[in-house]
C-alpha cells in the first residue's frame, strides 16, 4: 500500500486548498506516477482533476510536483520519488491553481508566444526545401524537442517573482530555437525584443531548470547563448 | 436552453492535431474567422506522439524517386481498397505540402547535401515493386510527429488562429434541412456550454485506439468525432478496419518506430531467429505492418514466443551501434529505457502488436466534404460538414496503413480541407439557422450525462468494453467469437449510456467529460464490431480464421455501416485515378 497525498481544490466548494491523503494498492509494482492517480480516479474518487494525454512523456500534459521535484507524472517511476513509502503530488509552483493538480498555464504560453515561436523569413522560399547542413541542423539538438510541459518555468524562482517579465526558461529554449536556426532571417529583430533588463537577463543561471526537465533540455545553457548574442550586438 | 451563448466563425475546426490544425492554417491564412475547439492544449494532440515520419517522394533519398511508385506501394498497402484517385492525389500533392511545412520551420533531419532525410519504411519499393527497397520516409529523428505538430501551432499562431483549448465538442447542430451548422461545446475550465455556430465544421477529431484495452494511442483518442457523426445519423466507412502495430513495447503499449526496422533493426523469437525471413522472404521485417503483426502472433501461438510467458517476441537493435541509435532513434532509447527497462545498445526490446490506428472513419472526397449515400445508392454531400486526418476516411489507406502515411494523410487533406473550404466561402455560403430546437436536441446527451446519479462507474464500463474488444475484434478473428462478442457490446450500450457521475462540479470536470468520452468509444466499438463480423473475407489488416482469403468477388469494396439500423452496406471503391492508369487487384505478397 503506498500513502498517496493529494493536493485538492474546488474552487465551486474549498475556501482554501487542503491535502487529502489516500492509500492506494500498486500490486507491488513500480508503476508511473501517472498511473498511481488513475488508480485514484478510477477506484478512489472520481473528481480528482489532473491533466494527461500520451502517457510516454512526449505531449507535456502531466507536469506535476511530485515529493518536492517538478516532472512528468506518466515517465516518473515510483522507485524515483517515494520517500518513506508515501508520495506527496501538488500541482506546478508558481501557477495560479484552477482545481486539484490543474494549474492556469496562460502566462507561460503568453511568454512562450512573445518569443515569437515561428520561423522568420523574408526571402521567398525555393521550390523545394530551404537547404540546411547537417551542422546546421545539429545546432536545433536540444532546443526543438521541448515539450512545453513548463515544469522548467515552475521550478525558477526568478519566474515565479516576475512571470510576467522574464520570459522563463522554457519560453528562452524556444526563442533560441530559432535565433539558431540558419533558415531564420530575424536575428536582429529577435534580440531586440529581449534586450530590456527582465526577459533574458532576470536568469540567475541557477540551473533549476536544467535538473527537471523531463526531456533532458538545457534552457541555462540556451540562456548564455541568447546572452552572449546580446553582448555581442551591443558592442 | 434557449440562452445558450452563441458564437460565430466562418469554419470550426474540431481537433487541434496535425489535420485540424493543418486546415485551420489554410483557413486563417486566407483571411477567415476560424476557429479550433481543442479538448487538449494543441500540442498535447496525438499527432505528437508519431515517430518515425512522413512518407512522401521529394526525391532526396534517391534523386529518380516518382510519386507513382508511392501512389503504387499505398495502393498495394491498402490491400485495394484505397481509394485510387484520392491516393494520386496524396502523393503527387504531397512534395508541396512537405516543403511547405519545412518552409513552416519544421526541423527535419538533412542529409550530407543539405536535403531532408528520407529512411526506409515498410511497404516501400522503386519502380512498382520492382526496383527494391525505397528510402521515402521523411524524418525530424524519431520526432517527426512532434516537429510537425509543434510547427503547425506555432503558425497557427502566426497567423491568429482563434483557440478554444480545452474546450469539448459534445454534439452535431443540424438545421431544418439537415445542414451541419456548428457544435454545442462546453469550456471544461468553467463548465459552459455555448453554441459555436460556423458556416462550415470540420472534423478532425483522430481516432479511437482507446476502445482496445492494449493500444499506442494516448489516453485522449476516443473517436469523438465518430461518436458525433454516428449518433447524428451519418454512416462510417470501413471502421473494421484497426491496424496492430508490430512494435508496441510489451506490457506497455507505448509505439517503437517502425524507423527502427528501416534504420536495420529486426524481429527475433525466442531461438534467436529472424524469422520475417519465413513470412516475407523479400521485404522481411519491412513487409505490410498487418503481414508483420500476423506473423509475430503467429510465432507467439506457436510456442516461440519470448519472456517467461512466451508473450511476447524482441526487437533487435544492439547491432546498429551506439551512434546510430543516439542519432537516429534517440526516442526510442528513452522510451525503451523507460518502459521496457531495455538499453537497445545493449538489449533486444520486447514488443508486441498494438492497436495503432483506424483506417476506417468518416466518409469523405479529396476536399475533406463528408459523404452518405442516399437512397438510390449514390454518394450525396452532407452539406455544411467536413472531416480530415484519422477520424475521416477519404480513403488512402483502404484495408492497411503503410508507416508514414498517415502523417501524409493529415497534411495533405488538412490542407485540401482548408483550400476548399476556403474557396466556397469566398463564393459565399448561405445556411439556414437552426431552430431553438435544433440547439436543444444537440444538448440533449450532456442534459442526460449530466442527470445520471445512479448507473455503474464509467471507469469500469471502460475497462469492459476495452476487454471486450481486445479479446474478441483482435489480430485474428472469427464469425463465432465476434458474435459473443456483440451480444456483449448490445448489454453494455445502455449501462454506458446510464453510467453514473458522482461530481456534478461545474469547473474542470473531467469525470463529465470521461463519461461522455466513453459513449464515444462505444459507437467506435459497435462499429468495428459489427462490421467486422459482417465483412467475410480477410483483407489487409482484418484476418479472419473463417474466412481466410480474400474475396474480390464480393469484398473488393468499403464497408458502410448505417447507425440508425446498425446495417452493413457496401461502397464501391473508385479505381479511376486521373492521371496515371489503374492499379489492379494482384495477390498480395512481399
Amino acid at each position: 500500500m503506498l500513502q498517496v497525498s493529494l493536493y485538492r481544490y474546488s474552487p465551486e466548494t474549498d475556501e482554501a486548498p487542503k491535502m487529502q491523503d489516500f492509500r492506494v494498492d500498486t500490486g507491488g509494482k513500480d508503476l508511473m506516477v501517472l498511473d498511481v492517480l488513475e488508480l485514484v480516479k478510477s477506484q478512489l474518487d472520481s473528481s480528482v482533476a489532473y491533466r494527461r494525454s500520451c502517457r510516454e512523456g512526449v505531449c507535456g500534459s502531466d507536469g506535476l510536483n511530485m515529493n518536492g521535484k517538478n516532472g512528468l507524472a506518466c515517465i516518473t517511476p515510483l522507485s524515483e520519488v517515494v520517500k518513506k513509502g508515501k508520495l506527496v503530488i501538488r500541482p506546478l509552483p508558481g501557477l495560479p491553481v484552477i482545481r486539484d493538480l490543474v494549474v492556469d498555464m496562460s502566462l507561460f504560453y503568453a511568454q512562450y508566444e512573445k518569443v515569437e515561436p515561428y520561423l522568420q523569413n523574408d526571402e521567398s522560399p525555393p521550390e523545394i526545401e530551404r537547404l540546411q547542413t547537417p551542422e546546421d541542423r545539429e545546432k536545433l539538438d536540444g532546443l526543438y524537442e521541448c515539450i512545453l510541459c513548463a515544469c522548467c518555468s515552475t521550478s525558477c524562482p526568478s519566474f515565479w517573482w516576475n512571470p510576467e517579465r522574464f520570459i522563463g526558461p522554457a519560453g528562452l529554449l524556444q526563442s533560441y530555437r530559432f535565433l539558431a536556426d540558419s533558415r531564420d532571417t530575424a536575428t536582429q529583430e529577435r534580440l531586440s525584443k529581449l534586450e530590456d533588463p527582465f526577459s533574458v537577463f532576470r536568469c540567475h543561471g541557477i540551473q533549476n531548470c536544467a535538473s527537471v526537465c523531463p526531456k533532458g533540455l538545457n534552457p541555462t545553457k540556451a540562456i548564455g547563448h541568447i546572452k552572449s548574442m546580446l553582448l555581442s550586438k551591443s558592442n | 436552453m434557449s440562452k445558450l451563448r452563441t458564437m460565430d466563425f466562418d469554419g470550426v475546426i474540431v481537433g487541434g492535431g496535425g489535420a485540424g490544425m493543418r486546415a485551420a492554417l489554410q483557413l486563417s491564412k486566407s483571411g477567415y474567422n476560424t476557429a479550433v475547439i481543442s479538448k487538449v492544449f494543441p500540442t498535447r494532440s496525438h499527432t505528437v506522439s508519431a515517430q518515425g515520419g512522413i512518407t512522401c517522394a521529394i526525391a532526396s533519398d534517391d534523386p529518380d524517386d516518382d510519386w507513382r511508385w508511392h501512389m503504387y506501394d499505398t495502393v498495394k498497402g491498402s490491400d485495394y481498397i484505397g481509394d485510387q484517385d484520392a491516393i494520386e492525389y496524396m502523393c503527387s500533392v504531397g512534395p508541396e505540402a512537405i516543403f511547405e511545412l519545412e518552409h513552416m520551420g519544421l526541423p527535419f533531419s538533412r542529409t550530407e547535401s543539405g536535403r531532408i532525410y528520407q529512411r526506409p519504411f515498410g511497404g516501400q519499393s522503386k519502380n512498382f515493386g520492382e526496383g527494391g527497397q525505397a528510402a521515402r520516409t521523411c524524418a525530424a529523428a524519431d520526432r517527426t510527429g512532434h516537429a510537425l505538430l509543434h510547427t503547425l501551432y506555432q503558425n497557427n499562431i502566426k497567423n491568429d488562429t482563434v483557440f478554444f483549448n480545452e474546450w469539448f465538442a459534445i454534439d452535431l447542430v443540424k438545421n431544418q434541412s439537415g445542414a451541419v451548422v456548428g457544435v454545442i461545446a462546453i469550456c471544461i475550465e468553467t463548465g459552459e456550454v455555448v453554441f459555436i455556430k460556423a458556416k462550415a465544421t470540420v472534423f478532425a477529431t483522430g481516432g479511437a485506439g482507446r476502445i482496445y484495452a492494449s493500444t499506442t494511442n494516448a489516453h485522449i483518442n476516443t473517436g469523438d468525432g465518430i461518436g458525433m457523426a454516428l449518433r447524428a445519423g451519418f454512416p462510417v466507412q470501413d471502421i473494421e478496419m484497426w491496424q496492430f502495430h508490430p512494435t508496441g513495447i510489451h506490457g506497455a503499449g507505448t509505439l517503437v518506430t517502425e524507423g527502427c526496422r528501416g534504420e536495420g533493426g529486426y524481429l527475433i523469437n525466442k531461438d534467436g531467429e529472424r524469422f520475417m525471413e519465413r513470412y516475407a522472404p523479400n521485404a522481411k521485417d519491412l513487409a505490410g505492418r498487418d503481414v508483420v503483426a500476423r506473423s509475430m502472433v503467429l510465432e507467439i501461438i506457436e510456442g516461440r514466443g519470448c519472456g517467461p510467458e512466451a508473450d511476447h517476441v524482441f526487437l533487435k537493435l544492439d547491432h546498429l551501434g551506439e551512434e546510430v541509435l543516439e542519432t537516429r532513434l534517440p526516442g526510442i532509447c528513452e522510451l525503451s529505457r523507460t518502459f521496457a527497462h531495455a538499453d537497445p545498445v545493449k538489449e533486444p526490446i520486447p514488443v508486441v502488436p498494438t492497436c495503432h490506428y483506424m483506417m476506417g472513419g468518416i466518409p469523405t472526397n479529396v476536399h475533406g466534404q463528408v459523404l452518405t449515400v442516399d437512397s438510390f445508392g449514390q454518394d450525396s454531400i452532407v452539406p455544411g460538414l467536413y472531416a480530415c486526418g484519422e477520424a475521416a476516411c477519404v480513403s488512402v489507406h483502404g484495408a492497411n496503413r503503410l508507416g508514414g502515411n498517415s502523417l501524409l494523410d493529415l497534411v495533405v487533406f488538412g490542407r485540401a480541407s482548408g483550400l476548399f473550404i476556403e474557396s466556397a466561402l469566398r463564393d459565399g455560403i448561405d445556411v439556414a439557422d437552426p431552430s431553438s430546437s435544433d440547439v436543444e436536441d444537440a444538448c440533449n446527451r450532456l442534459n442526460k450525462v449530466n442527470e445520471n446519479s445512479k448507473g455503474e462507474k464509467s471507469s469500469d464500463l471502460r475497462k469492459e468494453l476495452q476487454n471486450v474488444m481486445q479479446n474478441h475484434f483482435g489480430v485474428f478473428r472469427n464469425g463465432k467469437f465476434m458474435r459473443e462478442g456483440i451480444e456483449k457490446l448490445v448489454d453494455l450500450r445502455s449501462r454506458i449510456y446510464d453510467a453514473r457521475l458522482d461530481d456534478k462540479s461545474q469547473q474542470f470536470n473531467t469525470a463529465r467529460i470521461e463519461n461522455l468520452e466513453l459513449q464515444n468509444l462505444f459507437e467506435v466499438a459497435e462499429a468495428t464490431a459489427i462490421v467486422a463480423e459482417g465483412r467475410e473475407e480477410s483483407r489487409g489488416a482484418h484476418a479472419r480464421e473463417d474466412f481466410q482469403d480474400r474475396d474480390d468477388e464480393n469484398w473488393l469494396c468499403h464497408s458502410m455501416y448505417y447507425p440508425t439500423d446498425r446495417k452493413v452496406g457496401k461502397r464501391d471503391v473508385n479505381f479511376t485515378p486521373k492521371t496515371v492508369d489503374t492499379f489492379q487487384p494482384k495477390i498480395r505478397t512481399y
